[in-house]
């Protein structure tokens, strides 16, 4: 172990990110961007995670893609250069599920005898890398994963351990309370768990983990804070509100204080808000978006150029990059717009789910995809 | 020296217009800023020779002197803004001791109508608004032989409308009406009656004639009932079908075609339509009653109210923030409130009334004394004619469709009616005093 806190886990490890297909569940934003480059609170999703790696000293990540992204892979490789991590993109010919992209990247991952960390892209928490090596290392099997509470666990598949930690089993959707801890999607395992993995379409969770349970090789960690697994659009806003009131225990001046400004807001500095405005609370504003005068916002995020014109009223929603919202626009009950949509004036918009470079001429008061 | 007299019903007609009606008698609700019947008034005091304006109905005398008392001080004072009406016609309204049809009040205060001996006498029922051309409509009638002894203006509708209304069949070339029939099951003309008549004094010996013959036929069926078991009074008589269907093919009634604008108010929804009609009448006839047109940049900006779309009605005791913007189709009424940002667009908001800052109102009518949130999106359904077929006229849709639903109408908050700020209201009806604490889409509230 070396002495500073941000090499605590090990200079040289290693992790990989399943961040898998096209990410249809956010859509219409991944229709325009892949996910790991949707911005959550600001920032990419993936940049939350790389950076967290970053911290505990990872110096390689494996990014375990299902589709070529060339976008996405100069845009990734331009932030891992900045940060000092070397980025290698996985590909799969066929989707390999949960485990087998483990599989596929065998040669780099059993080059060391090392542990690394494995990842959902879709989750969003305070990454406890540096206790979970810490964890993982204290027991000495073969893997670890990350267990949160939930308050409807009946939704999950649970997970049941002794006082140490050690997996009992594993119950999916439980109809009645056995446990409230989920697995939280992230995981560290040491290089021998490949052993148990063929590059072959399969589970971590269903085909993996169970084994690994029955023989005592599998641990859990609690996690600490907040957690979510932001990949569809009601979660992403669940994750967002988590996020900004973490970040309010934690780096409260990185949130944004102005007049108007209710509860937990993060704002771009090079976004421009306007007069008379209500802003928050939970709300994040990225670069370059205007908010004209008399707007009240809640609960959403408004992404990179957008413009939200006078009077409206926006609450639960995305607005996508550069869309423009009308003047006394109502928008709310997770309405995405995508890319460059157009609201016209004095329009409501309740839960539409709006394709990307769409011009909307007429109120959608239920909720509707909008092709 | 001719007579005008208006039939406004009374409390038990105009259910249809409820909630607005709940609170203010329907002759009296506000369209393009004046009570309904205040536009026939105001059509007739254009009259020369016209003397005197009888209001008939059955609501009672306290509920009407008020707005006797302001149109009589309004036509009797030296007001410029009057200045077009050349001289002073007197206005009595004359209540009824019950509902006696439309034709039953006519005969019933015959005697104040033939007072002074007039030539002849309008008759405009009150629901009907119109750009009435009673002075065209006059000297159509006098050039009809002697015997005619009622002119009906009439309006062309749709052969599937035109079944709603009392249909006609007249000659072109002399106007004598030779069918008439008062909502028929199956087409008979597209040309329909729009409840505006003039009326030779010769019509009370008919009147006299039918109400004897009533009288006769009641004294036979039965020896002690006061009524004459259907719950009706004896003197009791339809206009249109005790009147005016026995008339046709006599060479007494006469019709005259107008391709003016005309519409009933039978539905609040109506009323946003009406509004609109009104409000374009004024430019010709009352432009002064317009607001300025005109986008306003800041507060001392020009003799703009607020930003302005035509047309626009605001009452001068109404006070609107300059950045708000109205039209088109507003009217706003006495002692209003329009806070910063405001979009108000094909609606009335009644007197007393505050909208606050952001909020959008939207093919609404708010009700006299409501207040209104910030930021809160107040929207109907506008249920106008159909701009496609001409001669359309409102539908007026009845409130619920055949699964039970509320069909989408226009949003109507009733008198008092409290909306928090940041709610949506959509389609929906609100009755009086009530506060809300949500948001509401296609309800009725109670």
């Amino acid at each position: 172990m070396c002495g500073s806190p941000n090499t605590s886990a090990g200079d040289g490890a290693r992790a990989l990110i399943l961040v898998g297909g096209y990410g249809t569940r956010l859509r219409p934003l991944t229709l325009s961007t892949p996910k790991p480059l949707v911005e959550f609170a600001n920032k990419p999703i993936l940049l939350h995670q790389l950076e967290a790696l970053v911290d505990v000293g990872c110096r390689q990540v494996i990014l375990a893609v299902s589709y070529r992204a060339e976008q996405m892979e100069q845009e990734l490789k331009v932030e891992a250069e900045k940060l000092g991590v070397e980025l290698i993109f996985s590909h799969e010919t066929e989707p390999l599920g949960t485990a087998g992209p483990l599989a596929l990247a065998k040669p780099i991952l059993s080059a060391s005898a090392e542990p690394f960390f494995v990842l959902n892209s879709d989750v969003i928490c305070d990454f406890p890398f540096k206790q979970l090596m810490q964890f993982h290392r204290n027991h000495g099997k073969e893997g670890t994963i990350v267990v949160t509470k939930v308050e409807e666990p009946s939704k999950y598949g649970v997970v049941l351990y002794d006082e140490l930690g050690c997996i009992k089993n594993f119950i999916e959707k439980p109809q009645e309370f056995v446990s409230n801890k989920i697995n939280a999607g992230i995981y560290i395992f040491n290089p021998s768990v490949l052993e148990r993995i063929e590059v072959k379409p399969t589970s971590i969770e269903k085909e993996v983990f169970p084994d690994m349970a029955q023989q005592q090789e599998l641990y859990a960690m609690d996690l600490t804070g907040f957690w979510m697994d932001i990949g569809q659009p009601k979660d992403f806003l669940t994750g967002m509100c988590l996020y900004l009131s973490s970040l309010r225990q934690k780096q409260s001046s990185k949130l944004y204080t102005g007049p108007g400004v209710v509860g937990n807001v993060l704002v771009d500095p090079t976004a421009k808000i306007g007069e008379g405005c209500r802003i928050g609370p939970n709300v994040t504003i990225g670069p370059d978006v205007v908010i004209e005068d008399g707007v009240c916002i809640k609960r959403s995020t408004i992404l990179k150029g957008a413009i939200v014109r006078s009077h409206s009223w926006l609450d639960s929603c995305i607005v996508g990059w550069r869309s423009t919202v009308g003047r006394w626009v109502r928008i709310e009950g997770i309405t995405v717009l995508g890319e460059d949509v157009i609201v016209k004036d004095e329009l409501y918009v309740n839960g539409g789910q709006v394709l990307p470079h769409k011009s909307i001429a007429a109120s959608v008061p239920e909720p509707q995809i909008i092709m | 020296m001719i007579k005008a007299v208006i039939l406004i019903g009374g409390p038990q007609k105009g259910t249809r217009f409820r909630p607005l009606s709940l609170d203010t008698p329907k002759p009296l609700f506000p369209v393009a800023g004046r009570p309904l019947i205040a536009h026939h008034i105001e059509a007739c005091v254009q009259l020369k020779e016209l003397k005197e304006i009888l209001i008939i109905g059955f609501y009672p005398q306290t509920q009407m002197e008020g707005f006797v008392g302001d149109m009589q001080a309004l036509y009797s004072s030296s007001n410029i803004n009057i200045r077009r009406v050349k001289h002073k016609p007197q206005l009595t309204y004359l209540q009824e001791f019950t509902s006696l049809g439309t034709a039953g009040g006519m005969y019933h205060f015959r005697d104040q109508i033939r007072a002074g001996n007039p030539r002849a006498f309008f008759v405009l029922n009150g629901d009907v608004c119109a750009d009435f051309p009673l002075q065209e409509l006059y000297t159509f009638h006098t050039e009809r032989p002697s015997s005619a002894l009622v002119t009906i203006m009439s309006t062309e509708a749709t052969r599937q409308q035109s079944l709603h209304y009392g249909c006609l069949v007249f000659d072109r070339a002399s106007g004598a009406v030779s069918h008439y029939v008062e909502k028929p099951s199956s087409y008979v003309s597209t040309f329909i009656n729009c409840g505006v008549y003039v009326c030779s004094m010769d019509i009370f010996t008919k009147l006299a004639q039918i109400f004897h013959a009533k009288g006769e036929e009641y004294s036979c069926l039965s020896y002690s009932c006061s009524g004459n078991g259907n719950g009706k009074e004896q003197g009791h008589i339809k206009w249109e079908q005790e009147v005016l269907t026995p008339l046709a093919g006599t060479d007494m009634l006469f019709a005259m075609p107008v391709p003016n604008w005309w519409s009933q108010l039978k539905t609040a929804g109506s009323a946003i339509y009406a509004n609109r009609h009104y409000l374009a009448l004024y430019r010709r006839t009352h432009p002064e009653r317009l607001a300025n047109v005109g986008h306003k940049r800041g507060e001392g900006d020009g003799n703009l109210i607020c930003t302005v779309y035509p047309d626009v009605y605001v009452h001068p005791s109404a006070t609107v923030h300059h950045s708000a913007v109205l039209g088109p189709n507003v009217a706003i009424g006495p002692g209003v409130t329009i806070g910063p940002g405001v979009r108000i667009r094909e609606s009335i908001v009644l007197e007393q009334a505050q909208i606050k800052d952001h909020t959008l109102i939207l093919h609404s009518i708010v009700g006299r004394g409501c207040t209104i949130g910030a930021w809160t999106r107040v929207e109907g359904t506008p249920s106008d004619p159909d701009p496609n077929k001409p001669f359309a006229k409102m539908e007026n849709p009845p409130l619920f469709n055949n699964e039970g639903k509320l069909n989408p109408s226009i949003t109507i908050l009733g008198c008092f009616v409290q909306i928090p700020a940041e709610k949506i209201l959509l389609n929906s009806i609100v009755l009086p005093h009530k506060e809300l604490s949500r948001s509401f889409k296609n309800e009725i509230i109670l």
